[in-house]
């Protein structure tokens, strides 16, 4: 579970999370909206450790973990993928997801040189594993590409896949969607809806409306650096501050509700 | 064989030995920048720490300086590691997280301070005089013998850090240090410790360097302020890598033996010239070698044979 509280983050004389609170329940997906510019992907970069919270709390299970660095929340448990896609580019795709599984002895460097039949072992465990998550995003026929080199899309598929393969049940995703075909995006649903079945937790940046509809409960929406409101997508919809802030961003209600039921079809 | 014959011999070796040398020097920048992205611009401190430590610990006691340890050879070949490792270790815990310009320009200047130090402090170093003399092993045997033998040994300790630079590179520790390379925020999301992993990856390419020191000493006979050149080490070694290939430790030995052979060759060209240019050969030399790493920057930026994504671990 993350509980953020009072979460403040300020770039010089800016601030860009202006006080936020958010629960992020245990094996819930929970959404996160709002306009561009809002301050989602800060936030998510305040929590996941890539920054420093100039105010308030962040909890992990209980636990205050602000400001700890990004790798010791990811032993914690704790996983983000990039909105910008942040692949290892001079690298193929498979080594890509073998880089995240924790707790490789391969990592350290005698074992490196002197115990190479236990790290052969190892890696062909995490090799077979990753072709199978390359199998399960459709990725399998760019497996020895560098990562690099591919498409915009396939490299937000990548970013999945190293958070599937981190093994770490909470995941901060931000906009997985973008960039990805509307064809695939049917798939990437289903895929975020069976991995939150098997337990994983998801906190869900989308713009994607018909991926959030489809998949998130709650939802909270942000604005201007605060949390504006939260609640099911019905009562996000109703919202009249809602309507406010994305005011010509395509969140009538009829936009909203097409987008529900092509999500419902998919 | 003729005397002619037998000087030939003697040169090619003698260039060979030089070659090996700077194959395990161009190892070490291979792991500092062919795998990490760390640009290590103070080669020529770590391979003078490298020479001086043991060039210290064998010397008779001799001109003035520190001496008379009396260490056997290998022994003070491993010190000579150590204390590159260890310098490594201080300046890395300060500077490694430095965006890579600046890690640069800090390397550089305690390179700098280093060679000071060198210079000046008398007791330890002898000062512009030197540590003298150094034994160089095989001696005994007489030529043309002895150099071929000492040839022989460096091109072993070649073989044993190349087998350490591509098992480390080919094990996960090797993937992670190119994730980061690629990019340090997905790779600390993805729960590496940057700075412990940079700091590593300095620290081993540094040992690696300071055993070319070591083994550039005892060929050298003698160690002085001038037998690391900041300007031949760090330059040229940074060019034997960029042109065998960035991140491929067979481009680095390639590298390095081919672009000291084409020094060592201008220096043999700069004999028949009339001596008003041979003075200005110096210039000239430095001038084909940077001419020699731009054509290769445009024509194979990365190298005559580039980073390949290494074998499996399970492939064997
Ligand atoms: N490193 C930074 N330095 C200065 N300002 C920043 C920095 N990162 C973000 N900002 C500012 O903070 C605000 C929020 O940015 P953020 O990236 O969090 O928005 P977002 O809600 O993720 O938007 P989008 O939906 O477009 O991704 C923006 O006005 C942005 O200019
Ligand atoms: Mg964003």
């Amino acid at each position: 579970m993350i509980e953020v509280r009072n979460l403040v983050k300020r770039f010089g004389g800016f601030t860009a999370v202006d006080g936020c609170s958010l629960t992020v329940e245990t094996g819930s997906l929970t959404g996160l909206i709002g306009p561009n510019g809002a301050g989602k992907t800060t936030l998510f970069n305040t929590i996941a450790g890539t920054y420093r919270p100039d105010g308030g709390q962040v909890l992990l299970d209980g636990a205050d973990v602000g400001g700890m660095p990004p790798h010791v929340l990811f032993r914690r448990g704790l996983v983000r993928t990039f909105q910008i896609p942040h692949e290892f580019s001079r690298m193929t795709v498979t080594e890509n997801l073998c880089v995240p599984v924790p707790g490789q002895s391969g990592e350290n460097l005698f074992a490196a040189w002197f115990g190479w039949g236990r790290i052969a072992r190892e890696e062909a465990a995490i090799r077979k594993r990753a072709l199978e998550v390359l199998e399960f995003l459709n990725l399998s026929h760019v497996a020895d590409h560098q990562a690099g080199r591919l498409s915009g899309g396939q490299k937000k598929l990548v970013e999945i896949g190293r958070a599937i393969m981190s093994g770490a049940k909470t995941i901060l995703l931000d906009e997985p969607a973008a960039g990805v075909n509307r064809a695939l995006l049917g798939t990437l649903t289903e895929d975020i809806r069976r991995l939150h079945r098997q337990g994983y937790t998801f906190l869900l940046i989308e713009h994607d409306m018909d991926m959030i509809a489809a998949l998130c409960d709650p939802i909270y929406v942000m604005a201007e650096g605060k949390v504006l409101a939260q609640g099911t997508m019905a009562e996000i919809r109703a919202d009249a501050r809602v309507r406010e802030a994305y005011l010509g961003h395509g969140m009538s209600a009829d936009g909203a509700t097409g987008g529900a039921a092509r999500a419902g079809r998919a | 064989m003729s005397a002619e014959a037998v000087g030939l011999t003697l040169y090619f070796v003698q260039i060979a030995t030089l070659g090996a040398i700077y194959a395990v020097i161009a190892l070490g920048l291979n792991v500092n920048w062919g795998f990490s992205g760390l640009m290590n611009a103070g080669i020529a401190g770590f391979v003078a720490i490298g020479a001086y430590t043991s060039a210290i610990l064998t010397a008779p006691n001799g001109a003035g300086q520190l001496g008379a340890f009396g260490w056997p050879l290998w022994a003070a070949w491993l010190a000579a590691m150590g204390a590159a490792g260890v310098l490594a270790l201080v300046m890395g815990t300060i500077t490694v997280n430095l965006r890579s310009d600046y890690l640069a320009i800090a390397t550089l200047g305690i390179a700098e301070i280093l060679r000071l130090i060198v210079r000046n402090e008398d007791w330890l170093t002898g000062g512009p005089l030197g540590v003298t003399p150094l034994a160089r092993p095989f001696e005994s045997y007489g030529n043309p013998w002895a150099p071929v033998l000492f040839l022989l040994l460096l091109l072993a300790i070649v073989a044993v850090v190349y087998w350490l630079a591509e098992r480390a590179i080919r094990s996960p520790w090797g993937r992670v240090q190119r994730a980061l390379r690629e990019n340090e925020a997905a790779a600390a999301a993805m729960g590496k410790d940057v700075r412990n992993f940079r700091l590593q990856s300095f620290v081993l390419g540094a040992t690696f360097m300071g055993l070319g020191g070591a083994m550039l000493a005892h060929f050298s006979k003698y160690m002085s302020p001038d037998v690391v050149d900041p300007l031949t080490t760090t330059f040229l070694v940074w060019v034997m890598l960029i042109a065998g290939g960035s991140g491929n430790n067979r481009g680095a030995i390639i590298g390095a033996f081919l672009i000291w052979g084409i020094w060592a060759a201008t220096d043999f060209l700069t004999a028949y010239l009339p001596s008003d240019v041979a003075t200005r050969a110096a210039y000239l030399r430095l001038f084909l070698i940077g001419l020699a790493l731009q054509i290769i920057l445009i024509r194979r930026p990365e190298g005559l044979i580039g980073e390949r994504p290494p074998r499996p671990a399970d492939g064997r």
